[in-house]
């Protein structure tokens, strides 16, 4: 009778289980904003897609098109990666640059696919191969507002001499721009190697108040960070 | 945030998971016993991480708590990656179910595994802490996170920041920075800074002009210095 009971109880609990954890979101608006004081970020490449995907992962070797993005800016690579923009991967969301302190929102959806995860990228500017980033998250299944906070990573890719030359093609030395007006020139290179050539968490960046010379055209006044350094805002209908 | 949302979530699964397991109950003593996998990646730039200790607990422990002065057993593997009394003062904690290093140091870009089974219960927590061995007194980790409503092959993920152990005053020497960098002392029992535990400054290092420090730019952080992958297996 006892052990009759308990299987009653465990079936109506994983009945429960079943009909009560719908298997993904549907409609998720997912609200980005750079929270930095300097630094902007290159067009974002926003996507749910499977669990198994990353654009990238800490500790993990840069793919070559995960450096494109990191080190110029090019999400058409890693857009391709995962089958090229549709209802749940949204590339470019801001119409080109995200200055410091703005926002933007991709809207996807996610009916038709049944992804489950969310990824974001972008280069970040003034670096050399430093950018935005979220791995792979699981989207909550429940309707709700839900706030995360990102890091910002080092792809691991290039020496983070910080210097201002338009070097921004995949494997050459340099950062393309520094969107403010802000940066210098003259400066004579921070790091000459990447010690670490895995994809990390960005150490920051040095900079200097030395315009015309010194070792960084980045100003240690405008274009330094700490963690976090974007705000994102799930919106799962 | 991401923290509040794993709870979220795994507080839905605690209940199912709780649920089950009293239906389960009434045939004797056995508790369940859980197994945990845990995954410490190095994240950082150029901080080697010494090896890691992982606690398994529940309430009532605290392997550091922010503001207050740390531990004999904090103060060493803070100071010098040496874990031996962290884990012994651990193990002295009757609300502590098992505690356990890592193989090795973690060189930055590495991982390593740590494997814990602990008997189960509603408030299992863990804690895991390893030294940033470039500094005087740095230490990254999680702090009594509650993993009870993990499922079996269920995962959370934590980036871990930096604190400051508060033992030893951060000059940066060559002198007094055990990793590669320096080569100079890991603990000792004088205590020179201001005494209890807090999140990191950050480094200074000499190409930021700080002309005696033995670091260079590339040990410098801004954040979390490694993500920590927690499985429950079994």
């Amino acid at each position: 009778m006892r052990r009759a009971i308990r299987l009653t109880l465990l079936t109506a609990l994983l009945g429960m289980a079943l009909t009560t954890v719908p298997a993904h979101a549907g409609q998720v608006d997912v609200k980005i904003t750079n929270v930095t004081h300097g630094i902007y970020f290159t067009p974002l490449l926003v996507s749910a897609h499977a669990p198994a995907t990353h654009l990238f992962e800490a500790g993990s070797p840069a793919s070559a098109n995960l450096q494109a993005m990191a080190e110029g800016g090019d999400i058409s690579g890693l857009t391709a990666d995962l089958g090229g923009a549709d209802m749940d991967t949204e590339a470019n969301p801001a119409g080109g640059l995200l200055a410091p302190g703005a926002s933007t929102t991709a809207n996807l959806d996610t009916t038709a696919t049944g992804n489950t995860h969310l990824s974001i990228v972008a280069m970040l500017l003034p670096t050399n191969d430093g950018f935005v980033g979220m791995d792979a998250l699981s989207i909550p299944t429940a309707p709700g507002t839900y706030t995360f906070y990102l890091n910002a990573y080092d792809a691991g890719t290039e020496a983070n001499n910080e210097l201002i030359n338009g070097g921004g093609a995949p494997g050459v030395l340099g950062i393309p721009a520094a969107p403010g007006g802000d940066g210098g020139t003259g400066g004579t290179g921070v790091a000459s190697s990447d010690s670490n050539t895995t994809i990390h968490i960005h150490r920051g960046v040095l900079g200097d108040t030395n315009s015309t010379g010194g070792a960084s055209d980045l100003d240690s006044r405008i274009h330094r960070w700490l963690d976090p350094i974007a705000k994102v805002v799930l919106t799962v209908q | 945030m991401l923290i509040d949302f794993m709870r979220e979530r795994l507080g839905y699964v605690l209940f199912l998971a709780g649920a089950v397991l009293l239906a389960g109950c009434g045939s004797g003593s056995d508790r369940v016993v859980a197994t945990y996998a845990v995954t410490v990646t190095n994240a950082g730039a150029n901080q080697p991480l010494s090896p890691p200790v992982v606690v398994i607990h529940r309430e009532g422990y605290d392997g550091w708590t922010a503001g207050v002065s740390a531990s004999t057993g904090l103060e060493k593997l803070a100071e010098g990656g040496d874990a031996a009394d962290f884990i012994a003062e651990a193990n002295l904690n009757g609300n502590v179910e098992t505690a356990k290093i890592g193989s090795g140091v973690v060189a930055p870009g590495g991982s390593t595994i740590i494997q814990l089974s602990a008997p189960y219960s509603s408030d299992v927590r863990f804690t895991v802490a390893s030294m940033l061995v470039n500094t005087n007194d740095a230490f990254t980790g999680v702090n009594g996170v509650v993993i009870a409503g993990l499922g079996i092959n269920e995962a959370a993920t934590f980036y871990a920041r930096v604190y400051d152990a508060g033992t030893e005053i951060n000059l940066e020497t060559a002198a007094t920075v055990p990793g590669p960098a320096g080569g100079g002392e890991g603990f000792n029992a004088a205590r020179n800074d201001y005494g209890f535990v807090s999140i990191h400054g950050g480094m200074v290092t000499g190409d930021d002009g700080l002309t005696t420090s033995a670091l260079n730019e590339t040990h410098r952080f801004v954040g979390p210095v490694a993500k920590i992958t927690v499985v429950r297996v079994s």
